[in-house]
């Protein structure tokens, strides 16, 4: 890390004296690492490059959970990189806040993306009092769920459409020795899920009084209990898929030794590098196939104010290259997202591309968690959930009363 | 011109001026940096601080949580079997191989090169290579089931109730090597002539060993307590290899709660309030026991 910063120090002090004007290299931080996703920000660095500028990849392996921190500290200890990933809401809140990130109002004016940018809740999550502070680059939902079709097929029960057949075809799924549905065991990944079921089992309004309004009555009362009833069945089908990362678990379905998994789009990238076909190969549900609405959550890169003036000027030549059409398009398409303009083609967009796009235009839509809670609560609900999954004796109403006060302490 | 006017009786402060001088920067480090970085913690631990630090404070709330919280106490009682166990099996272990060692035996250099190796390792590397030995598909469960026991079961790190145990493994394989050599230094500093003594009393050497050796040798075990219960409490890459603090969080450890809440929670006043009960902890420990060790010599 510490040498290639120093290489790419060391590069830009010969660049520069005869770089052109406006070229300038600036370090992307991210933690797009799987395969798909590397493919996917590929298109990025692609397009930006096609500028005269230069990206310089700075991925950390690891997902988010770990990546955030180092951006966190690099920024707030004076050594900020060109842009980073975060997802929009709330985790750099606290960083806009003490000046520590760049203004991007004029670009945004400039571009239009006011009228641009669908739904209008992605660029609300990028501003701070009337100002915009990142560049959406994609709409992410978590509400999905994949389903290996082989699976089904050498259980011998049909292709479920929806939660309640799938529970139903778990104990099909178990004597074919095959895990019903596969959860990984970093704690974002239980907690996600639990959110996915939330939306199906108790509807939109439901998830807006909990997570929008902090409602702990509401966390603790009849209709919370069965989504903690749903949960409870999830552990069950979910017992003995040792893996940790997200992608492995998702590999179980693509390999088909695992009968599904919630997980938002972004799986859908794996499916798409390991060249299986959307219908024929995995099926998705989304909104599990009970209450078709998705999240729009999702990734947007932020701009760390910088000193140093071209790297300034190649900053805003990023944030506009983010929002054009055919980095849109070329990059979501890889990422298995949605992009988060409404005016661009997505013709060669797949099935399940195509159910989400299809749910973003009827508006079927919810804020995603990140956009809701703090990090902090975040937090204490992934250690609820990552125990909850990972501890069969721990009941459902137990959960559910940690669940309540988490959500009545929550900001 | 004072100095010599001075002359007569040497100031203490002027005394070995230049080691005094050299070691200004260390006492500055120690004093800034440890204990100012010590008292700035404490002291943002009473306030509410998120991502970065502010003066709001909010008295013993973050304390309240903490202590509240399931993961913290799971925590500390994955902390307390795992010290209990390692400092004893650490010691008794490290102790016998030092003996065995001590037998006058061939090819010493070689053993304890093999033993001691381990410890070149770091931490993240010894949870990993213990992650496959203990991993159920790949590791000693498959390795002995596909010898004929087919239904032997050892998967630690997958199941909540011993997940402990197999961190406590991989940090034993690592640790005693050290533990070891430190003995064998001590048992090198024993004078030949006391074993003469005692095997003329004819006393076995077992008891010379428990009675005469094994308390001649304190200083040797003070140091190498302080060794290994400092590497206790701050027990945290192993774990993150080796389990991530799972399964759930049955194998999460107190300095994982403050790293985890200080950065992914952005919650800087309870990862604060978490590592100053961890100091708390180590003070109650070390404290009276070093004062007593080290205060109570310099008088007798």
């Amino acid at each position: 890390m510490k040498l290639r910063l120093l290489a790419a120090a060391l590069a830009a002090t010969v660049v520069l004296p005869f770089g052109a004007a406006n070229a300038a290299e600036l370090e992307v931080t991210h933690w797009w690492t799987s395969g798909g996703e590397a493919a996917a920000v590929a298109e990025l660095a692609k397009a930006f490059d096609a500028t005269g500028n230069k990206w310089v990849d700075g991925a950390i392996a690891g997902s988010g959970g770990t990546a955030r921190p180092i951006m966190v500290s690099r920024i707030t200890g004076g050594d900020p990189m060109g842009a980073t990933q975060f997802n929009h809401g709330r985790q750099a809140e606290e960083l806009v806040q003490s000046g520590l990130m760049r203004d991007l109002t004029d670009v945004a004016t400039r571009e239009h993306w006011k009228d641009i940018i669908k739904p209008s809740s992605l660029l609300d999550s990028c501003t701070i009092d009337g100002k915009i502070y990142c560049a959406p680059v994609n709409i992410h939902s978590w509400q999905w769920l994949w389903l290996s079709n082989a699976a089904f097929k050498t259980a011998g029960v049909e292709v479920p459409k929806n939660w309640d057949e799938f529970v139903a075809a778990a104990p099909a799924l178990e004597k074919a020795g095959i895990v019903p549905l596969a959860v990984g065991g970093q704690p974002w990944q239980s907690a996600g899920a639990f959110d996915v079921l939330m939306v199906a089992i108790a509807g939109k309004d439901v998830f807006n009084k909990v997570f929008g309004d902090k409602d702990a009555e509401v966390a603790a009362g009849p209709d919370i209990a069965k989504v903690f009833k749903a949960a409870d069945d999830a552990r069950k089908m979910s017992k003995g898929s040792n893996v940790q990362d997200w992608n492995q678990a998702t590999n179980l379905v693509i390999t088909g030794k695992a009968g599904g998994q919630i997980m938002g789009d972004w799986a859908q990238g794996e499916f798409q590098l390991a060249g299986q076909k959307a219908g024929t190969d995995y099926t998705c549900l989304p909104g599990l196939g009970v209450n078709e609405i998705i999240s729009t959550g999702g990734d947007a890169f932020y701009f760390p104010l910088l000193k140093d003036e071209e790297k300034s000027k190649a900053q805003e030549v990023l944030a506009s290259t983010l929002i054009n059409p055919t980095t849109q398009v070329a990059f979501n398409l890889k990422k298995g997202s949605l992009p988060v303009r409404g005016d661009v083609d997505l013709a060669a967009a797949n099935d399940c591309m195509k159910k989400g796009l299809e749910i973003l235009a009827k508006g079927n839509v919810i804020q995603g968690t990140d956009q809701l809670l703090s990090a902090d609560s975040q937090k204490q609900k992934e250690d609820l959930f990552s125990e909850f999954f990972a501890t069969p004796t721990m009941t459902p109403e137990d959960a559910q009363k940690r669940f309540a006060e988490i959500i009545a302490s929550a900001d | 011109m004072t100095g010599h006017a001075n002359a007569g009786r040497p100031n203490q402060l002027l005394r070995n001026l230049h080691s005094k001088i050299a070691s200004i920067p260390m006492i500055l480090t120690a004093v800034v940096i440890f204990l100012g970085g010590t008292l700035w913690t404490v002291f943002y631990s009473f306030t509410n601080s998120k991502l970065l630090p502010r003066l709001t404070f909010v008295g013993l709330d973050q304390y309240e949580r903490l202590w509240s919280a399931p993961r913290w106490l799971i925590s500390i009682q994955n902390l307390a079997i795992y010290g209990v166990f390692s400092l004893i099996f650490s010691l008794v272990i490290g102790f016998l191989l030092a003996a065995l060692m001590d037998q006058k035996i061939r090819f010493e250099n070689t053993f304890r090169t093999i033993f001691l190796y381990p410890f070149a390792l770091s931490f993240i590397v010894t949870g990993l290579v213990w992650q496959w030995i203990l991993n159920p598909e790949f590791g000693i469960q498959s390795v002995v089931r596909s010898l004929g026991w087919s239904t032997f079961t050892f998967d630690p790190l997958y199941n909540s109730d011993i997940v402990i145990y197999g961190i406590l493994i991989a940090a034993l394989w690592q640790g005693t090597g050290l533990v070891m050599c430190l003995m064998l230094a001590g048992l090198r500093g024993i004078d030949e002539d006391i074993w003469k003594a005692a095997r003329v009393d004819g006393i076995p050497m077992w008891k010379t060993y428990v009675l005469i050796i094994i308390p001649m040798m304190r200083a040797v075990f003070i140091t190498t307590l302080v060794i290994i219960a400092s590497g206790i409490v701050r027990v945290y890459d192993l774990v993150v290899a080796q389990t991530s603090g799972g399964p759930g969080i049955a194998s999460e450890v107190p300095a994982k709660y403050v790293y985890d809440y200080m950065f992914q929670a952005q919650n800087l006043g309870q990862g604060f309030a978490a590592s100053t009960m961890m100091l708390i902890t180590v003070a109650i420990i070390i404290v009276p026991w070093a004062y007593l060790e080290f205060g109570g010599r310099k008088r007798g």
